[in-house]
């Protein structure tokens, strides 16, 4: 069939029940085959990309939302949400904005320009981060990287992601993966081409970029063979955000000898003390290890949020290729926080590596879910794993949840877990030493992050060490 | 003159009464020693000065440099400049031992109006006293006090008095467990201290460290009480006969 027909077919079914006019900036709340019509063309997306997004709805309606983490929460109404929406009146100057926020910014050292583009202020057209970017861009195209936003890359490189949109996280994979398949609105994409050591972290000088990414977004990174890249996302400062549920998927692929280091810091609204008004985030992040001796790395520090359940995975597929995954989470006030990762061990000599941090304090709950996977013929596959929870006062809890699937008997796993109450002494410890209470606090605590943060770029993790003064503060005593 | 003093102090750990009136004097220059049988209250007297947060003070002062410290938090009492070597350092993972003494020197010597030390000036200085003490060098870059064997841990305590240079040091069994290497080093890190000016407090039951520091004065702790003060000749005499000797207070 011809494209104009296919256009035509489509066009004419669209219409039957299509009430929702074009010109419109939002959809009334409520999802339905219309509103992916409607948001796909609001893109300006080619048919086919419209037709996986309906058929990821379609699977999404036979699929039952899962309850089996370790969090608790009011049921969510589908039907309520809005899939699609102009961006919401903007605060005009920063006299405008909740002077806690500002107070925060001003702690974590966020420059003036910056703070206004967080809040989504208009900037002036002459801020620096602009021609920056530009330049950036620039030497970026000249290596051969794309980078740009995941809606742009299905118009302008339709067959890269027709090859790996969905190649590791399935449209159908589970519940919140469907649902962001069906509406994602945005996100970014990276490739890498062939042998190119990508100069710069992506995402640090781009990060403005990123921002408005919103509630369902999708990322998708490809690394060549023997490439690199490491990939920056989010930030330490709050942001700005009116939408309590957030489903992102990420997707990685490393072919051959290729390395991906993904770093997260991710500080959403985590709600009041009673959890209220905080953001539910339950994201699908995955990374492929396709080629021999590839490596993905998944660094996170995770302060925000009132519910976070999230697992980045590594599959490790290709011979002798690695996975790491290096977390801190923290939940305070009332964040409930199920988080982990799965390491499938497919390909021979494969090794992982896992440490996991959880530092709960005042009613925060953290659990780690991991899961170890060693297939029949992963032979010579290592796994080591450490997770640790700190916890500070009496009303938190950690938990841990590790499963080890082992069909080959040549593995190697080794699993370590403790769970430390701050102590009382070691506080005292340091006070008599004259060192005040908080100092000693932020001390105990940045020991205990301390193989994870060592991880992190550089610039972010003197972000992430603020960000943990900053959300642990007043949290004890 | 003296730097201490203690009055009518009653002192609980829970519902336990455990220092029940008791009063002491402490004298400025001068080393005292406090021995007592087993669970007379030794480290609650201890506890009880550096403020920690196990003790609950029922009644009773204490009297530091004319100063009223009983309600201070635990660090306000340490920037004044009383130490206490623990009898068990607790182990802080991550947390290097150098970052640490850095961090304590400095917020001690921000406290006194001085400039602080940048990490190379800091860092000759702790290696230097390390070495005095015959501690490895790279015990400073190791986490604070983590798989230290015990007399590490005791060296790393008078290396902390040392570069910390407080005015009242608390020895508490600063003795337990040590060889008679470390004994001997730890000791000459003591004395380096005695200057005529500041005071020590040595708890401890066996008189095996008094051959190494040269108490002035004596006091028996027992049943929450001083019992007995008097010169060194004591600890010869407690040595013989026992603290069963003592008659009741």
């Amino acid at each position: 069939m011809a494209q104009e027909e296919i256009d035509k077919a489509i066009a004419g079914d669209y219409k039957l029940g299509f009430e929702i006019d074009i010109e419109q900036d939002t959809v009334p709340p409520g999802l339905n085959e219309d509103v992916i019509r409607f948001i796909s063309k609001k893109k300006d997306e080619p048919d086919w990309m419209t037709e996986l997004r309906l058929k990821a709805y379609r699977k999404w309606l036979e699929m039952e939302e899962p309850h089996w983490a370790n969090v608790e929460y009011e049921p969510i109404d589908y039907q309520a949400i809005s899939y699609f929406s102009a961006p919401k009146q903007k605060p005009k100057s920063l006299d405008e904005v909740d002077p806690k926020i500002l107070e925060a910014y001003e702690k974590l050292g966020i420059p003036l320009e910056e703070q206004k583009q967080l809040q989504g202020i208009a900037v002036d057209a002459v801020v620096d981060s602009v021609s920056v970017k530009t330049t950036y861009a620039d030497e970026l195209k000249k290596l051969g990287i794309i980078f740009c936003s995941i809606s742009e890359a299905i118009r302008d490189y339709p067959e890269l992601i027709k090859k790996y949109m969905f190649s590791v996280v399935p449209m159908n994979d589970n519940f919140y993966a469907a649902l962001n398949s069906t509406v994602f609105t945005d996100g970014t994409f990276v490739y890498i081409p062939k042998g190119v050591r990508c100069p710069m972290e992506l995402s640090t000088y781009f990060r403005i970029n990123a921002l408005n990414t919103g509630q369902f977004e999708r990322t998708l990174i490809v690394a060549d063979e023997g490439s690199y890249v490491s990939y920056n996302e989010g930030c330490s400062a709050p942001m700005r955000d009116d939408s309590q549920l957030h489903a992102a998927v990420v997707e990685l692929v490393a072919l051959k000898d290729a390395e991906i280091k993904y770093s997260t810091i991710q500080n959403w609204y985590p709600g009041d003390k009673d959890g209220k008004g905080g953001i539910y985030n339950f994201v699908t992040k995955r990374g492929l290890c396709l080629g021999e001796n590839s490596k993905i790395s998944w660094t996170q520090v995770e302060t925000g949020s009132v519910i976070t359940w999230k697992y980045p995975s590594c599959i490790l597929k290709g011979d002798g290729s690695v996975g790491e995954f290096y977390s801190v989470a923290v939940t305070t006030l009332a964040q409930q926080a199920d988080t982990g990762t799965k390491m499938i061990h497919l390909g021979k000599n494969t090794s992982s590596t896992i440490i996991s941090k959880g530092i709960s304090a005042m009613k925060g709950q953290n659990s780690y879910r991991g899961l170890v996977k060693i297939g029949k013929d992963a032979f010579g596959a290592r796994n080591f794993s450490e997770c640790d929870s700190l916890l500070i006062g009496s009303r938190c809890g950690a938990h841990t949840f590790p499963y080890l699937e082992d069909k080959s008997s040549h593995a190697k796993v080794e699993h370590e877990a403790t769970t430390t109450k701050i102590s009382e002494e070691q506080l005292f410890y340091l006070r008599q030493r004259g060192i005040d209470e908080e100092n000693a606090v932020s001390m105990i605590v940045h020991g205990f992050c301390k193989d994870v943060f060592a991880h992190l770029p550089m610039e972010y993790a003197v972000e992430a060490r603020s960000l943990l003064e900053l959300t642990l503060e007043g949290s004890v005593g | 003159m003296n730097m201490v003093e203690i009055k009518d102090l009653y002192a609980n750990i829970g519902d336990k009464k455990i220092l029940k009136g008791l009063n002491l004097e402490l004298q400025e220059g001068k080393v005292h020693v406090i021995m007592g049988p087993n669970g007379a209250g030794k480290s609650t007297l201890s506890k009880a000065i550096v403020g920690h947060y196990d003790i609950e003070i029922e009644n009773g002062s204490i009297v530091y440099k004319g100063e009223d410290i009983t309600e201070l938090e635990p660090e306000e009492r340490a920037l004044k400049g009383i130490f206490l070597s623990f009898q068990n350092p607790v182990e802080v993972p991550g947390v290097s031992n150098a970052y640490f003494l850095r961090t304590a020197v400095n917020a001690k010597r921000k406290y006194e109006g001085k400039e602080e030390l940048n990490a190379a000036e800091f860092l000759r200085k702790a290696k230097e006293t390390a070495n005095f003490l015959g501690m490895k060098p790279e015990l400073l870059n190791r986490s604070l006090n983590e798989g230290f064997s015990g007399g590490e841990k005791k060296r790393n305590e008078t290396l902390q008095m040392l570069l910390l240079e407080p005015d009242f040091i608390i020895l508490d069994e600063i003795d337990s467990g040590l060889d008679i290497d470390a004994l001997r080093a730890v000791s000459e890190g003591i004395n380096k201290l005695k200057d005529g000016k500041r005071t020590f407090l040595v708890i401890t039951h066996y008189s095996r460290i008094l051959d190494y520091i040269k108490p002035d004065v004596v006091h028996v702790l027992k049943d929450g009480k001083i019992v007995k003060t008097a010169g060194s000749e004591l600890v010869e005499v407690l040595e013989k006969e026992g603290y069963a000797a003592l008659g009741e207070s």
